[in-house]
């Protein structure tokens, strides 16, 4: 007997009597001979519980953790400490196995957690609205560049090469086959993309950049809302540590038109690089061109408050081809997620863990730069920096990294040209003793 | 037997996060500061976000008490139909919190997260196993990022051919996503109508392929609960005008241990692994949506990809006919990890009993409400059977009004309005992890509905009066959108 089945051989007699049917192969009739399998599943299994314990252990053992190790990697996931409660909250079997909310009478649970996350989200990136959530940042820019396109006509888009270069080739996978064209903003020696290089913003739909970019760096994104709007294309602003925004400007603050990027950070587990969170902000005035869905607010026939899934005429199974996406099933646990971490930590809260990110990532800049390692580029940074390790310092970053202590990303593998340049992270979870650790063993 | 599983109790009101939120609460605990404070520069600063403050208790109970007005898969019947909500076993959840997996960041040196790669390696070919397909890429975010992935090989590999397709043919029963994922290639869709057995009929297809048309996106079993039992002819009908055939394997979950899709002629699928790998839902994600192809169409999936040498894993770039990327980084992994455990703890054994029970299932309720609901196609269907309203209507009771109150017996409605080629359809599936006396109970409930549709239906009308709200005004909220709370107050 397996325990997820709860049929008894009676039962299956009786149900099998019922259907007029005298055995259960024989259901599978209507399978034609030539689409049949013509040998059984070879697979392993079954494991009883307890051996899939052991066997699932085995394997998570041969992971390092960022609990277990001193591990200075962002890049796109950070490691942050998830309260219990916010841990726990997510975990409630109501919200874990429900399905999408079709029928919102039955599903006002996740419908009011999702409007509070489009709303805490939308303050968080200072935009006006914000849709339930989409894969993750990656797929959260390409969605937002064919918004763009929708809502101005034009078939190109610029994006700065500071952009993350996993967002930039997830942006190339869905724009390249539509025949939308891409055009690369180069950064400059200060680590940022310089505004004087849109030189075509009335070509162009939108520029996407990315703030703090990949190497770290604040970008100079008033300045690129400015031209963008000057040449009538939108600014899509990119992030992947939307915890920056708890002490520097939002992007809507900036004179941003679409804010997108990942979520990760607010209270969602690395997981290995996902599930993670696409969020996606934007202008109200634009909001019939917004992917993914929406939750809204209205009444029941007695006057309460309620909350139901609104706006689906842009959605695949209304339109079809003529969607605004073809994302049906999103993030929405992760959305959750979110917006219980926001709500943990507050205002207050927010910008505390905020400033504390930014200090410690700022201790360890100082600290390698008195032993001669120097940050690469002179824009502030939030809580990751671009630094330049010794000549040849990949054969110890590799033993290092063995000995349960990885000093960064290094970036040359997505920017050849950045040879000895590491991308180095210090969160909350870095104590000091492990920032100066890493500082002792990158000395040249 | 009281089909009504509903019962009154108490459950809470709740305001919203920013009217429960008192200034100077907290509930984080805010970790020691051992480093100096450096300034923020002045032009930088700005004000923090108006986030509410609450104290953990507040927190605890805010959302407690909205995950009371959910109903869920652990908490009922939930036969939203080919949306599959079976059971999701709690085992899976302890696995994907391992420390080993839930904090491994995903860019950590190779020779630190071995065991992650082996997993993928491992449900990689698992998969291959399950659909008799060559090759898997588990990066695609959901079912419809699998599709997308599946179109962009269609794309990638026509264009290889030297002769770009511009069509698609896409069922009149297909997932609204097929075409939605098909047109992000810029493939005009097709529709094929399905014929009057509910199944798509070889000479259809044949009169509108040809070769400006990329290939054929089939849901198999489809959308009526209906296996395509012309798919293998469909498929070579399709490959001899050079086109390709997708495999929508939503439904998989019906047709496990016995169906080869390679065989099938099937030459990339997609799966949901909340589906059929028992994965939860989320009330909407995230979701896992591998899609599987052929040895000849390898070349194209997603990248990076898992390659194994010598006793170790490593990520591989080297695949220049590829796709791309779809996700920044591999994929949920978290998701992998649960449907990973479950295709261990089932083996193939019990895997092909899913299949058995969840057909067997589905024609039990199929035989059990034939009596008083009119059946889409009144013959042994799949993993779930179709009905519409049609001896309702007479009544003034309406699909939706079924649903409704359906709701006020305790029982999550079915899938309704779809597929669109049933008017007034209500898509029924009850999965293999419920009981006999659970669909006994069901089929009662429906029973009295349908007596009460006859006698008064104004009970259908004014459903649902159990739920924690009646019926909610969804014009409203679409003609005047409240998309966000009100802005805090200055």
């Amino acid at each position: 007997m397996m325990r997820y089945l709860p049929h008894t051989p009676e039962e299956t007699a009786a149900m099998l009597a019922a259907v007029g049917v005298d055995d259960l192969e024989r259901l599978f009739d209507v399978i034609p001979p030539e689409c049949r399998r013509t040998r059984p599943m070879t697979l392993p299994g079954p494991m009883s519980e307890w051996e899939l314990n052991r066997h699932m252990d085995g394997l998570a053992a041969r992971v390092t953790p960022w609990s277990r190790a001193r591990v200075f990697l962002g890049a796109g996931s950070y490691p942050h400490f998830i309260p219990e409660a916010v841990r726990f909250v997510t975990q409630r079997s109501e919200f874990v196995t429900a399905y999408t909310p079709y029928q919102p009478e039955m599903s006002q649970g996740t419908l009011q957690a999702i409007f509070e996350y489009q709303t805490l989200t939308a303050r968080l990136l200072g935009l006006e609205v914000a849709n339930a959530s989409m894969y993750d940042g990656a797929s959260a820019l390409a969605e937002a560049l064919l918004m763009a396109v929708r809502l101005t006509g034009r078939r190109a888009v610029a994006i700065s090469r500071a952009v993350h270069p996993l967002y930039r080739r997830v942006a190339a996978t869905y724009l390249d086959p539509a025949g939308i064209e891409r055009r690369e903003l180069d950064f400059g020696p200060e680590g940022t993309t310089d505004p004087a290089r849109l030189a075509d913003a009335r070509q162009i739909a939108a520029v996407a950049v990315q703030s703090p970019n990949v190497f770290g760096c604040l970008e100079p994104l008033a300045a690129f809302a400015a031209r963008a709007h000057e040449g009538g294309a939108l600014c899509v602003a990119a992030f992947s540590e939307p915890l920056a925004f708890g002490l520097f400007a939002s992007p809507g603050s900036l004179g941003a038109d679409i804010a997108c990027g990942e979520g990760q950070s607010l209270g969602i587990p690395p997981s290995f690089g996902g599930p993670g969170l696409g969020m996606f902000a934007a202008r109200l005035a634009h909001v019939r061109q917004m992917p993914g869905r929406l939750v809204g607010e209205t009444h029941d026939l007695e006057g309460r408050r309620g909350f139901v899934l609104t706006l689906s005429t842009r959605e695949q199974h209304i339109r079809r081809e003529k969607a605004t996406s073809n994302i049906c099933t999103n993030n929405s646990l992760c959305a959750l997620a979110a917006a219980a971490y926001l709500a943990c930590l507050g205002k207050r809260g927010l910008r505390e863990l905020a400033r504390l990110n930014r200090d410690k990532a700022e201790y360890l800049k100082r600290g390698l730069a008195a032993q001669g390692v120097r940050p690469a580029f002179p824009a502030p940074t939030f809580n990751e920096f671009t630094a330049v390790f010794p000549p040849g310092f990949r054969e110890r970053y590799l033993r290092l990294a063995e000995n349960g202590l990885v000093a960064g990303f290094p970036l040359e593998r997505w920017y050849p040209e950045l040879s000895d340049h590491y991308l180095l992270c210090a969160t909350e979870v870095h104590e000091r003793a492990d920032l100066d650790a890493l500082i002792a063993e990158v000395r040249p | 037997m009281n089909p009504v599983q509903a019962a009154a109790g108490l459950v809470f009101e709740e305001p919203l996060l920013w009217e429960r939120g008192r200034p100077g609460r907290m509930g984080y605990s805010l970790p020691r500061r051992d480093v100096e404070e450096t300034p923020v520069p002045e032009a930088l600063a700005a004000e923090p976000p108006e986030i509410p403050e609450l104290s953990e208790v507040d927190l605890v109970r805010h959302y407690v008490r909205l995950s009371q007005w959910n109903v869920a898969v652990d908490t009922a019947m939930y036969p939203l139909g080919s949306c599959t909500m079976k059971y999701n076993p709690k085992t899976n959840e302890r696995q994907a919190a391992l420390p080993g997996f839930a904090l491994a960041h995903p860019l950590l040196p190779e020779a630190l997260c071995q065991g992650a790669l082996e997993l993928i390696a491992a449900l990689e070919c698992l998969l291959a196993e399950i659909t008799g397909l060559d090759a898997v890429s588990l990066q695609p975010g959901a079912g419809a990022q699998g599709e997308l992935a599946g179109m962009l090989i269609f794309h990638a590999f026509h264009r290889r051919q030297g002769r770009p397709r511009s069509k698609i043919l896409v069922p009149d029963t297909a997932h609204g996503t097929n075409p939605a994922s098909a047109a992000l290639c810029g493939y005009r869709a097709v529709p094929v109508a399905s014929g009057g057995q509910g199944i798509l009929e070889p000479e259809a297809v044949a009169r509108l392929m040809d070769e400006e048309t990329a290939g054929i996106m089939i849901t198999n079993p489809n959308t009526l609960g209906l296996f395509e039992g012309h798919v293998a002819e469909i498929a070579r009908i399709v490959h001899a005008k050079g086109g390709l055939v997708y495999g929508d394997g939503a439904n998989m979950n019906a047709v496990l241990g016995r169906v080869d899709l390679g065989r099938i002629g099937v030459d990339v699928l997609h799966l949901n692994l909340h589906k059929t790998f028992a994965t939860p839902h989320g009330g909407g994600g995230p979701g896992a949506g591998p899609v599987c192809v052929t040895r000849r169409l390898a070349p194209f999936l997603p990248v990076p990809r898992v390659v194994h040498r010598e006793g170790r894993f490593f990520w591989s770039e080297d695949f220049p006919l590829s796709i791309g990327k779809l996700q920044a980084f591999w994929g949920n992994f978290g998701v992998l990890v649960r449907a990973y455990a479950y295709i261990l703890s089932m083996g193939a054994n019990h895997l092909e009993e899913v299949s058995r029970l969840a057909v067997l299932n589905a024609n039990y309720l199929r035989v059990g409400l034939r009596g008083d609901y009119e059946p889409a196609h009144d013959r042994p269907c799949m993993h779930e059977c179709v009905f519409s309203d049609a001896r309702q209507r007479p009544h003034g009771v309406t699909t939706l009004d079924i649903a409704k109150r359906l709701m006020d017996y305790g029982f999550h409605p079915p899938t309704v309005y779809f597929p669109l080629v049933v008017p007034g359809a209500l898509m029924i599936e009850p999965t293999e992890t419920e009981s006999k006396e659970m669909l006994d109970l069901f089929l009662a409930a429906m029973a009295a509905i349908a007596a009460e549709a006859r006698e008064q239906p104004e009970l259908l009308r004014e459903a649902p009066r159990r739920c924690l709200r009646r019926r909610l005004d969804e014009v409203q909220a679409a003609r005047k959108p409240r998309l966000t709370g009100s802005p805090p107050a200055p």
